[in-house]
């Protein structure tokens, strides 16, 4: 079992465990903006550790920004098909949001998640791109960028054969004809239905949680209002009382800081976990899902007119025609090409097996580490506000003595 | 309290005229503070209620019967035994998570008090130390039971003009009063009449703003909501009225509490009679030269058809006064009263601004509350779902702990609104005395009016003895004397005396009003003072016991996730 580490906030951790176990650690650091303008755009240090024989050294730093780490997931995805290649953050459609400190730490957050999921990953972290991605120079990576298609940028050529499949199921059902080719398994069924359910109610508390955050803020915003009208009531008044008044809204003022922050810790380690969860199960649902969808109707198809071929072939046979040769090549080139895809298809069926019971593991540990986090900031939270106000309690009783 | 000693000899008082009760106030000494227990009579009749025009008061403050404030010893000793009747005590506990469950001791609380307000939940104010009675009288009063009555007379339209009347309640232990408890019907244009009343007995004092007068379609007038609006803000204003050492005892309310039937105060509305007063004053007024205000009638500011006259000739005073015309000699510690005054205005500002910003936290505590819930609930139903549709233990254990956090969600969300509800009890003495603002203003320009009528007399004086110095002067030159000279000056003597008379009166009066609005300055000075200073305690006392309950909330929580974060390191 190979062991990656996590890294945190950009520091680079040395390895735990002793050079002899194989370790691959990556973070993902130091967010710089570099460009003009409309094309300005927010690059990363990716700094790779790792005693993999593969890997060029034992250190390695490059400098990558947010479309390599797209291009690394489309490979992926293109290569490893039922494997559930980890989540990507979202590009940001808001110009003015995309420069902001919170929205780049963010980011940057996600991003090292991801590649060092892939690095945990048994399968993916053999990958070849990884290296590429790890290693490569930034001319070679550029010029890797521009040329991925992957399935999340259909070339035009793919979109028609899409929109020609949907045509084909439309007319065939409007035809009368067969539903179009699915499934029949109740177990995986009931696996679909669990992901569509989960993904609602993973969105629900998502977005519950980023609420959360903003009533933090706000309840920050407020008392800071209220201490400073405190205050100046205060001084209206005088004396002991005054100072009573003044030394209450300054301490509401001291909470609305701390709320502010606990916001940030919030949204830092339990929201986006969450959203992460969310873009986990989503990525599984439209392509892991699709996918598969994709790999047995091809396998249908190919079986299907494999049947064709064969009653051609006897057909023929029985005429003595010449073609037979031909057509006898073209039956066992089409067998083979049948056998490849009944392999993939079944590949892919064994892969989300397990990636079923890796993944949720993995959502039990992710999710066990932000209810941990969420309830420790919540905790001490309150416990900060709760001495905050306790301290004014002996002047307060003074005064009325 | 010569006041009530007064009305037992003479119960005749009790349907006083106005004349009368005009006699009683100027009968009555200047001082009338009680002493030292006056100011928790009056603080204690305020309600920590959310005031009906408070947007805040619908949707979450338990409406709160602050009687127990008003409670005799008893309820004290229960609640602090080692404390002698003194308001600058205070509940020091242990823990101040447990003050705050005032919502388990409520019934304790009730029954003793012995609360009987009907649909009125039942609520947690015991525990706010304001400024509680110590003395051992009460005047407690309710208000329920609205019911819709028809105008008998004077209805054009067959069943219509329809009001609503209120069951007054009022318990009380003041001797003076008729029995211990009685109850009146009464509706809100009488209300209006006894605030009218008492606006023209007690220049001067800071006499609670009674509850507005929604202009509104008849329609809404008897919807449900309205009505209770209505009644709330009543019951408010009486206890306020009931409150205020001075005017608990006055005439006027207590005509207005316990006299059956109509009410037997002149109305404001009376609109005829006034007209005929006005109207029959008129002509005199316009075509008489030596007509004198009479005395009785300015210890009333001038106002409506009847003063027509005196209005006019104040208006005059003002306006030279205003130009810096003669100096007015009544002029005295005005220096010192400005200050007050400004530091009255600044006051209002700051409360007003403080009160906009209480109520911008209650919000905030409300949302945050209200989002942990639903936060909450999305766990749960989390929770269930992959609890139905497990199929590995990993999924089972992630339910587990989902349901810890949802469970404590839930509860934190509870305790914020349990919090939210006692800080807008608290916050609520900033409306309160943002409220009383409209009161002060009130004493003030009673002292202003008076002071103008004073000078306006004087300088009247002044031009009188000036005509009749012109006269006599005039007459003098002709021997034997000119007959009908000699009469218009013997006229203007009259006159002259009658405005002297007039002018005492007044001044007599505007330093009455000038030693109320002292006396009133420094017991709300005080009131105030020992009223912030338990907002401010209960309000802090209250978010550290809710803080250390949501703590440990978390805190559990926290522990049972304690194995997570040791197995990712």
């Amino acid at each position: 079992m190979i062991t990656a580490q996590r890294s945190s906030s950009g520091s680079s951790h040395s390895p735990r465990s002793p050079s002899s176990q194989p370790y691959l650690s990556i973070s993902v650091t130091d967010p710089v903006k570099l460009g003009n303008g409309v094309q300005a755009y927010i690059s990363y240090r990716v700094i790779t550790k790792t005693n993999f024989p593969e890997y060029q050294g034992p250190e390695k730093i490059v400098i990558r920004r947010y479309s390599d780490f797209v291009w690394l997931r489309d490979r992926l995805f293109e290569k490893y098909k039922g494997v559930f290649i980890p989540p990507l953050p979202e590009k940001s459609a808001v110009e003015k949001f995309r420069f902001s400190a919170e929205f780049i730490e963010l980011r940057r957050q996600a991003l090292d998640v991801f590649v060092n999921r892939i690095a945990l990953h048994h399968e993916l972290q053999q990958s070849e791109d990884l290296r590429t991605f790890l290693q490569a120079d930034e001319e070679t990576m550029e010029r890797l960028r521009s040329q991925e298609t992957g399935i999340f940028k259909k070339k035009p050529a793919d979109l028609m054969q899409i929109f020609k499949e949907v045509q084909t199921k439309v007319s065939d059902v409007v035809l009368g004809k067969e539903k179009p080719v699915e499934e029949s398994n109740p177990e995986y069924e009931k696996l679909k239905n669990y992901i569509f359910e989960l993904e609602n109610h993973l969105s629900e508390a998502q977005k519950h949680a980023y609420r959360l955050v903003k009533r933090h803020r706000e309840l920050g915003q407020s008392l800071s209002d209220f201490g400073k009208a405190v205050k100046l009531l205060g001084a209206c008044e005088g004396d002991a009382l005054g100072k009573a008044f003044s030394d209450l809204g300054a301490k509401a003022e001291t909470l609305s800081v701390r709320l502010q922050k606990e916001a940030h810790q919030l949204l830092m380690n339990f929201e986006e976990p969450l959203k992460d969860y969310v873009r986990a199960v989503q990525s599984i649902k439209q392509a892991t899902i699709a996918e598969r969808a994709n790999a047995f109707r091809h396998q249908c198809e190919l079986a299907e007119t494999i049947k064709l071929k064969e009653i051609n072939l006897d057909k023929l046979m029985l005429t003595r025609s010449d073609k037979v040769g031909e057509a006898e090549l073209e039956y066992r080139e089409l067998k083979l090409e049948s056998e490849e895809a009944t392999r993939r298809f079944e590949n892919i069926v064994r892969l989300m097996n397990e990636e079923m019971v890796r993944f949720q593991d993995q959502k039990t540990l992710d999710m066990g580490i932000a209810f941990h986090e969420f309830a420790k900031g919540q905790a001490r939270l309150a416990n900060n506000i709760a001495d905050a106000w306790r301290s004014l309690l002996p002047k307060l009783e003074a005064c009325s003595s | 309290m010569m006041g009530s000693e007064n009305l037992d000899s003479e119960e005749a008082h009790m349907y006083a005229s106005r004349e009368e009760m005009e006699n009683l106030v100027l009968d009555e000494p200047s001082n009338n503070n009680n002493g030292t227990k006056s100011f928790s009579d009056y603080r204690s009749a305020m309600s920590s209620l959310a005031d009906t025009h408070h947007p805040l008061s619908s949707p979450m403050a338990a409406p709160a019967d602050s009687d127990p404030l008003l409670t005799p010893p008893p309820f004290r000793d229960f609640r602090n035994p080692n404390v002698a009747t003194d308001n600058s005590s205070y509940i020091e506990p242990p823990s101040y998570s447990d003050v705050i469950f005032s919502p388990f001791d409520e019934n304790a609380v009730n029954e003793i008090n012995g609360v009987d307000s009907p649909g009125r939940s039942s609520d947690s104010s015991g525990f706010l130390s304001k400024s509680t009675s110590s003395s051992s009288d009460y005047v407690k009063i309710t208000v329920s039971n609205p019911q819709k009555e028809q105008e008998t007379s004077n209805s054009l339209v067959p069943g219509g003009n329809t009001y609503v009347t209120y069951l007054i309640t009022t318990r009380t232990n003041i001797p003076g009063h008729n029995g211990s408890e009685f109850s009146v019907r009464r509706r809100f244009k009488d209300v209006v009449t006894l605030s009218d009343r008492l606006a023209e007995s007690y220049r001067g004092f800071f006499i609670p703003p009674r509850p507005d007068k929604n202009v509104v379609e008849s329609q809404v007038m008897q919807k449900q909501e309205f009505v209770e609006q209505r009644r709330v803000a009543l019951e408010k204003y009486l206890r306020r009225l009931a409150g205020h050492p001075v005017i608990r005892k006055s005439d006027e309310l207590k005509v207005f509490l316990q006299v059956q039937g109509k009410l037997p105060l002149p109305t404001s509305t009376d609109v005829a009679s006034r007209m005929l007063d006005g109207a029959v004053k008129l002509p005199k007024q316009l075509f008489g030269e030596s007509v004198a205000v009479a005395p009785h009638e300015v210890v009333q500011p001038a106002k409506g058809a009847r003063d027509l006259l005196r209005i006019f000739k104040e208006l005059k005073q003002s306006m030279a006064n205003d130009w810096g015309g003669s100096k007015p000699p009544v002029v005295e510690e005005d220096k010192e009263f400005l200050k007050k005054k400004e530091r009255m205005h600044d006051l209002e500002q700051q409360l007003s601004n403080a009160s906009q910003q209480a109520e911008s936290l209650v919000k905030g505590q409300q949302d945050m509350g209200e989002t942990m819930g639903e936060l909450g609930l999305a766990f749960i139903k989390l929770t269930k779902f992959e609890n139905e549709e497990a199929i590995f233990n990993s999924q089972r254990a992630r339910a587990a702990d989902m349901k810890n956090v949802a469970t404590a969600a839930v509860k934190a969300s509870r305790f914020y609104r349990e919090l939210n509800a006692q800080t807008v009890k608290h916050l609520d003495t900033l409306h309160e005395y943002l409220g009383l603002m409209l009161s002060v203003h009130g004493a003030f320009s009673d002292r202003s009016s008076a002071l103008l009528t004073v000078q306006t007399l004087i300088s009247e004086l002044s031009s009188l003895h000036l005509r009749a110095e012109k006269l006599e002067a005039a007459s003098s030159k002709i021997f034997g004397g000119d007959r009908s000279r000699i009469r218009k000056i013997e006229e203007l003597k009259e006159t002259i005396r009658v405005t002297e008379d007039a002018k005492h009166v007044a001044t007599g009066e505007y330093e009455r009003i000038k030693e109320n609005n002292r006396s009133e300055l420094e017991r709300l000075g005080r009131e105030r003072r020992a009223d912030f200073l338990n907002m401010l305690k209960g309000f802090v006392l209250n978010q550290v016991g809710y803080a250390e309950k949501i703590a440990n909330v978390w805190a559990k929580v926290a522990e049972e996730t304690s194995a997570y974060t040791r197995e990712s390191t």
